[in-house]
């Protein structure tokens, strides 16, 4: 199984403002791909557009080749998107909200994967405690055990290192740069300065930049 | 592809990783109704509020028109539908609105698994916790509006059976306007017209109970309604979901 991402003269316009225009990306597997740029510049935008879920954007998306619209059961089948928001439901427990999201991506239901997910990410001794008692931090990190969790080629990452604390964030990076090696493919937005790697890649936006530095 | 080139082999080795989905669709289901439902239970109030409406609401009627069991006995139909309707559409604004500040919205629309499938579970659970309890309720306030007791279990099953195509076709609505901040009212708009046809036959068949005349004509078009329902609102759902999200 290969893992490329095209996309081909992306475009994309909000309030009478071009995002960004004629962006063409390719992301192979083994890559991280660090998407830059100032508040508002569209990297949220262009993540979601990535991974599938924005429609209102000019250009062609290509995954595997095959065109994203007659290959997106297999391209979502391998996607792991981590949002903005953290996708934690303060009611349930951590152990809970994983157990969900494991049944949602079609894992088999494995309570000692959750717990090994949630050691993962340090929050051995808060399982089953209520994720609104959880500090923000603590809440990223219960979303960041899917990372863990759910063994997905392509990883979509929104921001995923707010809230987090340095120890987290170099473990979190490490844990980015292994899964790369691994054969797999990181997207990420984020304002930390990723340590350089044979395997980063930036791609920046600006106001209405239409050069991506590829 | 020749083995012996270590890069493609190892690329290969670590694809391998990497799985896809393995479980079915059912165990997705089934564990969104499973969460669906803790969740709800933790937050009693939202269940209970329109259950204390539909329960007010029947209160108040005999005192502010009349304690004349005849009098009241002749709207009571129409009256425990009409405020049951109210009640359950008031609980619907929060049927995805918490899933969509919370980010977990945008993980099931990016689920792997049939979203239609998915968002009827979420309807089942609202139904199963707002429509069910409202209308095993029913007939208990139908003892304060001097409802003839032959027509109890019809208004229980009326409403049980109207109810669920109540919570369908409200879903499409709150699916619309899950996006807007202040999607309530415009929610309102959008289902009221399409839950018309529900009322007339579920007060209909409580109506035709009181008369004595035969309820299964009524009931069987709420059947039929439900069926349609249920049929067509998970892909409506979806659908909207998707709208919603992409705005």
């Amino acid at each position: 199984m290969s893992l490329r991402l095209q996309a081909r003269k992306l475009a994309c316009e909000r309030d009478d403002r071009w995002l960004f225009k004629d962006l063409d990306l390719d992301i192979h597997a083994g890559e991280i791909v660090r998407v830059e740029g100032p508040n508002g510049s569209g990297k949220t935008t262009l993540l979601k557009i990535l991974s599938g879920q924005l429609a209102d954007f000019d250009g062609e998306l290509y995954w595997n080749e095959h065109p994203m619209r007659r290959t997106r059961q297999d391209f979502l089948a391998n996607l792991l998107y981590l949002g903005h928001a953290p996708g934690v439901k303060a009611a349930l427990t951590p152990l809970e909200n994983l157990a969900w999201y494991q049944a949602l991506a079609g894992e088999p239901d494995d309570e000692a994967a959750r717990f090994a997910a949630l050691a993962a990410v340090g929050l051995v001794g808060f399982e089953d405690l209520p994720a609104g008692q959880l500090s923000a931090g603590q809440q990223r990190r219960v979303a960041l055990a899917r990372l863990e969790l759910i063994p997905r080629a392509l990883w979509v990452l929104d921001e995923p290192f707010t809230a987090i604390d340095r120890d987290g964030v170099a473990a979190l990076e490490a844990r980015l740069v292994a899964h790369a090696r691994r054969g797999g493919c990181v997207l990420v937005t984020t304002h930390h300065e990723l340590a350089d790697s044979p395997a980063l890649r930036r791609i920046r936006l600006g106001q209405g930049a239409r050069d991506a530095e590829l | 592809m020749p083995n012996s080139d270590p890069h493609l082999a190892r690329e290969r080795d670590a694809v391998s990783l990497f799985g896809e989905p393995e479980g079915g669709a059912g165990v997705a289901i089934r564990a969104t109704l499973k969460r669906d439902l803790v969740l709800l239970m933790r937050r009693r109030s939202e269940v209970l509020n329109p259950l204390v409406f539909f329960a007010l609401v029947i209160t108040l009627f005999p005192i502010g028109i009349s304690p004349d069991p005849e009098l009241l006995a002749t709207i009571a139909p129409g009256l425990l539908w009409v405020a049951a309707l109210l009640a359950a559409l008031l609980s619907l604004d929060s049927l995805f609105r918490s899933d969509y500040e919370d980010g977990s919205l945008e993980q099931l629309l990016l689920s792997p698994h049939p979203l239609p499938a998915l968002a009827l579970a979420k309807v089942a659970v609202h139904w199963l916790l707002t429509g069910l309890p409202l209308a095993l309720m029913a007939p208990v306030l139908g003892i304060m509006l001097a409802l003839p007791a032959g027509s109890y279990a019809v208004l229980a099953l009326s409403l049980a059976l109207g109810s669920a195509s109540l919570s369908l076709i409200g879903a499409i609505g709150a699916a619309l306007t899950v996006g807007l901040s202040r999607g309530g009212v415009l929610l309102s708009l959008l289902v009221l017209p399409l839950y018309i046809p529900v009322l007339i036959f579920g007060a209909g068949a409580v109506q035709a109970a009181i008369f004595g005349e035969g309820v299964a004509a009524h009931l069987a078009i709420l059947g039929a309604l439900l069926a349609v329902a249920l049929i067509l609102a998970p892909w409506a759902i979806a659908a909207s979901l998707r709208i919603s999200i992409n705005g």
